[in-house]
Parts: C-alpha cells; sequence; structure tokens
C-alpha cells in the first residue's frame, strides 16, 4: 500500500506492507538515524516525533503515519547540535546510540514544558534509556539545553 | 598539562547525536541478504535428524546452514589472548543444543519476512535431554552437558566435561585452617550473585561482504575486532590474510560484545553465496543467545584477633558458567585476585572452587567480571566480622586494608588464568577515598541509620574495591601516527571505542606529548587491515595499555619532527625543540606546517611515520571507596539509594569528566544489579527475562543523588600518571547498598537483587525471633 507523510518537512510517498512498523520503514529508506534497542517498546532508542509529540517508531503502524509530519534527529539539526555542546561539556556522551532519541524527546519536551523541575524533565525522559551515561551527566547538560531561549 | 587532565569534548559527539550513520547495522550493504538463526526451544537436546528442503525451496532464500555444513572444529567464542585460556568447546552449529536459543540452522534470505518464513520450514527432530538447570547440582552429575569427544583446554585450566566442570582452581597462602583456630572471631557465610544481563542499547549485529579484492569484509559491532578475525579464520578455516574486520561505532559493550556473536554464521554465508549479508539480533536473542554474567554461590571465612586485626581469607566459589565456557576461569580467577590485595595483611588465605556448566544462557565478560561477585561476598563479610568485633568498619577497614608503597602475594600467584605479576602499589589512595566519601555521604552524622518516621529507615553503608589496568604481558595494544602535509596527524589505534570515550582520550595523550592542538590529530580506531593491533576493550586495558602506546608513538613523532627540523635549519638536534607550531632553535624557527609540506614535496622527501607497542609488565589497581545511603520503606522493603558517594584513585584521569562518566554510569549498573536486574529462568529451562519489559534495567527515575570525585594520584608507569577507570565504579554498589539495608533495618541480604520481597522477609523474619525470644 502507498502512505503518504512528511519527513522532516519533505512530502513522501512509501509503499509499505499493511503490517509495517515506521522503523522499519524509515530505516529502509535510509533514515539510518532512526534506530532500534528492543521489540517491546521499552527503550525508546526509535524514538521520532509525529505532528511534534515523541512516539516509538518500532511500534507505530507505518500506516497511522498518513498525512502527519514525521521528524527525525535530522529535521531538527540545529538543536541537535546545541544539545551535543551540553552533552560535550557535562561529558555526557558515551555510545551515542539513545542521543538522537533524547534529542528529539528534549526538542519535544523544549517545546511542551516550560520551566519543568528535574522531576518532570525525569518523567518526561522517563521512556527513553541509556545504558552507559548513569544519567546524572545527561540530566546536567539537558537542564543547560531547556535554559538555552 | 596542556591537553590531559582536561575535560575536552568527545571528539563524536557531535556527529552521533546529529545522527549520522555510524553504528554496524546502518553501514550493512544495500541489498544485504538478511540473516536469521533458528533457535532450540530446549534447554538441552540431540537434534536427531534436520531437513531444510522446504525451507531452501522457499523463494527468496539464498542458504540454509546446519551443523551438517560445518566441519568439526571446536573453539572459544570468548575473544581473549591466544593461546585462550577458555575451552574449546563450542562448535559454529553442532547436533546438540545445550540451552534455549542455542543455534540449530542459520537462514539467508532476500528480506526479514522470507527469513523468518523459512525458519518455520525447517524441519527438526529433537531427542529431548535432561537439562542440568541447579548449577549447585551440576558437578557430577549423570547429566553431562558436554559429552563430545573433540572438546579441549589449551592448557591447564582445571577442565573436566565429564564433571560438568569447565575449569577449577585451588591456590593456598599459608595455612588457613591453623590460622583461623588462632583467631578470636570467625565469621563464615554463603553468599549468592544472579546472572545481569548487559543491556547495552545497542544489539549485537554484524555484516560481511566479498570486496574486489576477494576479501571478506565484516563490520561488526565488537570490543575484539582483532580476536574475532583469528576466531573466524580459526572456526571456518579461512586464511587469516583474506578477512578484514573493521569495528565501526559501537553502541555499547560492557564485555557483552567481547566474546564473538553471529560473526561465524554472516561469514560462512557470505563465503558460501559470494553475496553480502548481515544479521541485526533482536532484543530477545541478546538475551538468550549472547552472554551474561556468571552467576555464583561464594562461601567465605573470616578470622581476626579481637584487636581488631584480619588474620585469614578463606574463600569456596561455585560459578555457573551456562551452556559454553567463555571466560569460564578467567572470571573466576578475578572473584579472587581483585578483591584479597584489599586486605595485604592477612597471615593466610585459601581460595579454591569449580566454574561448573549447566544449561542456561552461557555467561561471558561483564564489567567488574569477578571482581563484583568477589567485593560483594568480601565485603559484606567484613562488615559482619565487625559487628561482631564491636568493630567500626570504617576504621577496621583503614587498618587493615593495602597502603601506598605494599603488595600483597596475590598479585604474583593469580593472574588471569595463568599466574600473576608481582607487583608494589606505587599509587593507593584508598585513606583518601575512604575519608573523602564519609564527608560527601555526612558518615559521621548518619552512620549506622536511623528511622525517620512515615514507616521508612535510613542507612549508611561502605565498600571500598580495587580493579586492574590491563593483563600484563599478555594484552597489547600498538599506535601509529603520521604526520600529513599541513602539519596535522592521523592518530591509527586498535584500541577499540565502545562508547567509553577511547578516542577522545588516546587523542588527549597524543596531543599532550606532541604539544598540538587535539583538532589536529584525526583518530581512526580498529580496522583489522589499516590499524595496528590491539587486544581489544576490556580488562580496563584501553587508557593504560594502549594510552602507553600512543604516548609511545606520539614521543617518536616528536622526535622525528625534531630531527627534521635540525636538518633543515641545519642545527644541533640537542639544541632543537618542537614547541607544538614550530621547531625552534636559538633564532632559528620553522613552522611544523612549512617543515611537512617540505618534507612531502620539496626537499628530502619522505612520510614521517611512528609505530610503538606496548604490554604491561604490571597492572596497577584503581582504588574506590563506595559510599550508599539507602531508605527502606519498613512496609514494603522497598530500598530507594538516595545517596552514592564515590572516591575513586585512578590516577590522573585524562578526560576527567568522560572518567566521571565511565564511574557514574558504572556505579548505576552496579545499583541496578544490587536491587532488582535479574536473569531469570523458568523451571523448564526457558528465560523469562527475555525482553526489556521483563529484564528492568535502571530508569532515569531511579537515580537521584551521587556524588563522583577522585584523588590526586599519579602512576609513574601510566601515560601522563593514569590507571584504569573503566570497571572500578561497578564493583562497590552490592556490599555498600546491603551494608546499607543492615544499618538501616537490621536485615542481611546475602542473595542478590535485594528485592522488596527479600528485605520485607527478612524484617518479618527479625520480628518473629526478636517476640520469639521475649
Ligand atoms: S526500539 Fe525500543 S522502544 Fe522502539
Ligand atoms: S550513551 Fe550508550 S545508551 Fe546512552
Amino acid at each position: 500500500m502507498k502512505v503518504r507523510f512528511l519527513v522532516n518537512g519533505e512530502k513522501k510517498t512509501f509503499e509499505v506492507k499493511p503490517d509495517e512498523y515506521l522503523l522499519d520503514t524509515l530505516r529502509n529508506n535510509n533514515y539510518k538515524s532512526v534506530r532500534r534497542g528492543c521489540e517491546t517498546s521499552s527503550c525508546g532508542i526509535c524514538t521520532v516525533l509525529m505532528d511534534g509529540m515523541p512516539v516509538a517508531s518500532c511500534s507505530l503502524l507505518t500506516a497511522k503515519a498518513e498525512g502527519r509530519h514525521i521528524t527525525t534527529v535530522e529535521g531538527i539539526q540545529e538543536d541537535a547540535e546545541l544539545l551535543a555542546g551540553f552533552f560535550g561539556r557535562e561529558g555526557a556522551d558515551q555510545c551515542g546510540y539513545c542521543n538522537p532519541s533524547i534529542a528529539l524527546a528534549c526538542y519535544a519536551m523544549k517545546r511542551e514544558l516550560k520551566d519543568p523541575t528535574d522531576e518532570e524533565i525525569k518523567a518526561y525522559l522517563v521512556g527513553n534509556l541509556c545504558r552507559c551515561s548513569g544519567y546524572s551527566g545527561q540530566h546536567r547538560a539537558i537542564r543547560a539545553y531547556l535554559e538555552v531561549k | 598539562m596542556k591537553y590531559v587532565n582536561k575535560g575536552i569534548p568527545s571528539v563524536d559527539g557531535r556527529g552521533l547525536m546529529m545522527g549520522k550513520p555510524a553504528y554496524t547495522d546502518d553501514l550493512a550493504e544495500q541489498g544485504s541478504l538478511v540473516v536469521k538463526v533458528l533457535r532450540s526451544p530446549h534447554p538441552f537436546a540431540r537434534i536427531k535428524s534436520i531437513v531444510t528442503d522446504k525451507a531452501l525451496n522457499l523463494e527468496g532464500v539464498e542458504c540454509v546452514l546446519t551443523h551438517k555444513d560445518f566441519e568439526r572444529i571446536p573453539i572459544t567464542r570468548a575473544g581473549q589472548g591466544y593461546p585462550e585460556p577458555s575451552p574449546h568447546d563450542k562448535f559454529v552449529l553442532d547436533d546438540y543444543v545445550r540451552h534455549v536459543g542455542d543455534e540449530v540452522a542459520a537462514v539467508a534470505a532476500v528480506d526479514t519476512e522470507t527469513a523468518l518464513a523459512a525458519l518455520d520450514l525447517i524441519e527438526v527432530d529433537y531427542e529431548i535431554l535432561e537439562p542440568v538447570l541447579d548449577f549447585e547440582k551440576a558437578f557430577g552429575n549423570k547429566i553431562v552437558i558436554h559429552p563430545e569427544p573433540e572438546i579441549h583446554e589449551m592448557f591447564p585450566i582445571g577442565f573436566d566435561p565429564a564433571n560438568n566442570v569447565a575449569a577449577s582452581y585451588m591456590m593456598n597462602v599459608g595455612e588457613i585452617e591453623k590460622t583461623l583456630q588462632e583467631c578470636d572471631v570467625v565469621v563464615e557465610s554463603s553468599f549468592y550473585t544472579q546472572a545481569q544481563a548487559h543491556a547495552m542499547m545497542e544489539p549485537h549485529a554484524v555484516n560481511a561482504r566479498i570486496d574486489y579484492m576477494g576479501r571478506l569484509v565484516l563490520y561488526s559491532s565488537t570490543q575484539t575486532p582483532f580476536h574475532v578475525r583469528r576466531i573466524i579464520s580459526q572456526a571456518l578455516k579461512y586464511p587469516l590474510s583474506k578477512i578484514r574486520v573493521i569495528k565501526p561505532r559501537v553502541g555499547g559493550g560492557f564485555g557483552g560484545k567481547q566474546c564473538v556473536h553471529g560473526e561465524l554464521l554472516v561469514s560462512a554465508i557470505t563465503l558460501r553465496t559470494g553475496r553480502p549479508a548481515k544479521m541485526a539480533y533482536t532484543r530477545k536473542e541478546v538475551f538468550e543467545s549472547t552472554f551474561s554474567r556468571h552467576p555464583m554461590r561464594i562461601n567465605i571465612r573470616l578470622g581476626a584477633s579481637k584487636e581488631g586485626i584480619l588474620k585469614g581469607i578463606d574463600v569456596d566459589v561455585l560459578s555457573d558458567t551456562g551452556a559454553y565456557g567463555e571466560h569460564a576461569l578467567t572470571v573466576f580467577m578475578v572473584t579472587g585476585s581483585k578483591v584479597f590485595p584489599l586486605y595485604n595483611k592477612v597471615e593466610s588465605i585459601r581460595f579454591g572452587g569449580r566454574v561448573v556448566y549447566t544449561n542456561h544462557t552461557p555467561s561471558g565478560a561483564f564489567r567488574g567480571y569477578g571482581a563484583i561477585q568477589g567485593n560483594f561476598a568480601l565485603e559484606s563479610a567484613i562488615d559482619i566480622l565487625c559487628e561482631k568485633l564491636g568493630a567500626d568498619p570504617v576504621e577496621f577497614r583503614l587498618r587493615n586494608m593495602i597502603r601506598e608503597g605494599e603488595t600483597s602475594p596475590i598479585f604474583e600467584i593469580m593472574g588471569e588464568g595463568t599466574e600473576g605479576t608481582a607487583m608494589v602499589m606505587e599509587t593507593c589512595k584508598l585513606d583518601y577515598c575512604i575519608k573523602r566519601g564519609m564527608e560527601l555521604i555526612g558518615w559521621k552524622d548518619k552512620y549506622p541509620g536511623s528511622k525517620t518516621g512515615g514507616g521508612k529507615a535510613r542507612g549508611v553503608g561502605m565498600a571500598i574495591a580495587m580493579q586492574g589496568s590491563g593483563i600484563p604481558y599478555i594484552d597489547m595494544g600498538a599506535a601509529m601516527i603520521k604526520l600529513n602535509d599541513d602539519g596535522f596527524f592521523n592518530l591509527l589505534v586498535g584500541a577499540t571505542e565502545i562508547g567509553q570515550g577511547s578516542d577522545t582520550i588516546l587523542v588527549q595523550i597524543a596531543a599532550e606529548s606532541l604539544g598540538v592542538e587535539p583538532e589536529k590529530i584525526i583518530v581512526y580506531s580498529s580496522d583489522s587491515d589499516l590499524t595496528p593491533f590491539d587486544a581489544g576493550a576490556y580488562a580496563s586495558s584501553t587508557t593504560y595499555v594502549s594510552g602507553n602506546a600512543v604516548k609511545k608513538a606520539a614521543d617518536g613523532m616528536s622526535r622525528m619532527i625534531i630531527e627534521e627540523g635540525a636538518r633543515i635549519l641545519g642545527t644541533a638536534i640537542e639544541d632543537t625543540v618542537f614547541d607544538g607550531v614550530s621547531i625552534i632553535s636559538g633564532d632559528r624557527s620553522i613552522t611544523l606546517r612549512d617543515l611537512s609540506n617540505k618534507l612531502f614535496y620539496n626537499e628530502n622527501q619522505r612520510q614521517l611515520v611512528s609505530a610503538e607497542s606496548y604490554v604491561g609488565t604490571k597492572s596497577p589497581p584503581p582504588f574506590m571507596a563506595g559510599f550508599a545511603e539507602v531508605e527502606v520503606d519498613t512496609g514494603t522493603g522497598k530500598v530507594e539509594v538516595l545517596d552514592y558517594a564515590a572516591v575513586v584513585d585512578c590516577g590522573t584521569t585524562i578526560n576527567p569528566n568522560l572518567a566521571r562518566g565511565q564511574v557514574e554510569g558504572a556505579l548505576v549498573q552496579g545499583i541496578g544489579m544490587t536491587l532488582f536486574e535479574d536473569v531469570v529462568y523458568s523451571k523448564t529451562g526457558s528465560l523469562m527475562s527475555n525482553s526489556m519489559m521483563n529484564y528492568r534495567i535502571p530508569t532515569r527515575r531511579e537515580i537521584n543523588g551521587m556524588h563522583v570525585e577522585f584523588a590526586e594520584s599519579y602512576e609513574t608507569s601510566g601515560p601522563f600518571g593514569a590507571k584504569s577507570v573503566g570497571e572500578i565504579g561497578i564493583d562497590t554498589p552490592p556490599a555498600a547498598i546491603t551494608n546499607a539495608i543492615y544499618n538501616a533495618v537490621g536485615v542481611r541480604v546475602r542473595s542478590l537483587p535485594a528485592t522488596p520481597e527479600k528485605v520485607l522477609m527478612g524484617m518479618l523474619g527479625k520480628a518473629v525471633k526478636e517476640n520469639g525470644h521475649g
């Protein structure tokens, strides 16, 4: 079947199977920044934004994206670079496998929550796992990113 | 120092955050065959027959491999130096399957769907065998997990497969029975540690192709590209010279990618079909069909004089290696060798035991291997002993622990599989680490604990720990630096960046030696064709071993630059210096940029390359003290870690920010293992915790206060004074947290994880006992 939606602002048409998930559609079409960490919607690695809200692309049928705006980290390069600067300063970079998903979630959070508390930040990102950093460095970096107006 | 001991941003963080293709699966060839593996549903079975015709006939299926397609060559997947200290007890495919998830057959097809459909069409007739699932019943069991005649050890490791023993060991210092008899106080206890899953975020992945030169080229998510190349060659009898293994960016390893995973099957398929092939493990496969931490039972006896002097340590370990013996002996050894030297003044030590096979997912390397298990037992037992002695646990440790300038006989006796290496502690700031940790956690006010009302109790607990820095006389790292025109450098290293920051800190070391800005050094790592050798990212070796190789290579490059500069300036080498920008002698000078351009195009043309290797002659331990403050819900038994203070002596931190990240990340993995992470099997041997839903790792929410600091310390044998920092952080949480739980509610958790049920049962048991006694 054909599905049409916007990826990072560009109109795209994809030929997909009815039971195909967005993660596979994107990866098969060379959006390699979207990656898999699990099969059970538990890790957040595959996060993309749909109409600005973080969703797990591994469990979203591509057909459901019809007519929507899908954003991958390629669509928020400026913010990703900004956040990368703070990660670098805090030594929060490790394997980086979770980083694009965290950039997307933080980008959405910045638009959704006004002056969030530490607890609100943790709650917003609770589904975005990282096995390397121990989270503390990321948290410091994310705070700094949120403060940039 | 200009570039070392500076928290510069990692060299690759920006590109990774921005989503550049970098990981193994991003780099698979378009149109690669998709490889899927048929895995055993049984913990133990013999394949009576396997018929693949229907699968092969399915349109889109290119290749199906079963055990019949492989010569029987026993190997180990462990990914260690050679000769390997792990038993050769695995075949690429075998007619026995020994755990749920073990490999039965592999299919390569044009897409995932076809490959999965083909798996369903393979007809296997199993003779289902009774498995061994309880590691305490494995030794001498009538069921023999490895009856095959070809398997063997490469040198004596106590391998005894007829009794389900993958490795065994025994050693003595002094006369333990006599020592313990003379002690005023002896305590005895059994501790159990569970299997832990690495749960690195990138599942294992590999892809292969035959390049235009007819060579087999792999990208693999591995910690040991050079060992992988060697093992492929051994297992498939394919010339080493025709294999190239490239390690691209790796999404976390923690030891879980030290062992070989899908490389053998994917290589076999590409060699057979001539077509590019790829495999990405599902998360279920990562849990079931890779490796986890060795579960152990540790029986320990400690004896002390009533004056509070520790006299004897007696430890018997039973370790569960699962279906195959990867790292069986080496992990076992570390359980003793990386904890006993902490208390180097004892008269006697006895250490021994067995590593047994069971029909569970194999155990393998995992950050802090052996040390975390041994540390939990020893540092818990020390607190038990202190209580019986009426001694303060901090004072006791300060009195009995190893100090700078001292040694322990253990260093010489115990290595990783063979004998060890004698060494004196040139740096050991444990006393500072303890004192500073006490301040950070507020020990004086909080020890031992308090009731906080509302059904909560708080307690503090602590533990000390040590690791090593590489495997001396065995594991080598090498580096090459070449000067380019315009005056920048390529740094080529075998060292394996897996997210720990290896590329960045090696650039810092090279920059410091050369005196040039880090931006002038382009690092490329772990490509078996293009970079020099390195054993790989394990055993806390990168900073110390690979770092020393880089330092030597950079020093060599500085000398070459000075020589060439002096020649062009017409000055004496002794009077000429290189300041990172120019080569200077008196009032004459030439910039590196001009010099390199001349060397390339104009005068005495030559390529400057400096290549060096390093193999340790000792393995200086980093040390740390860990302090936990916990709050226990006395109604539910739930434990929350309120604060964790870690003070680490890892010598100079090459990059303090990344070093802190190493410790913080390791602490959180240790906290996860202490409180809830658990690899759980059903009674019939299938893995229950085979998804991220059923195997929970810490989220942001569980992490509260965390204070990581470093002691001032300079290890002269290390590059710019550095020791290792990758593993040490994981060792203390089990003992420090369970000691804190004890100090909060009087419950001694002897079996990890310290779940609410165990703590609650402990509190109930205590209440019954107290009431029962009136
Ligand atoms: S891949 Fe884990 S939530 Fe989507
Ligand atoms: S940095 Fe490795 S998973 Fe987050």
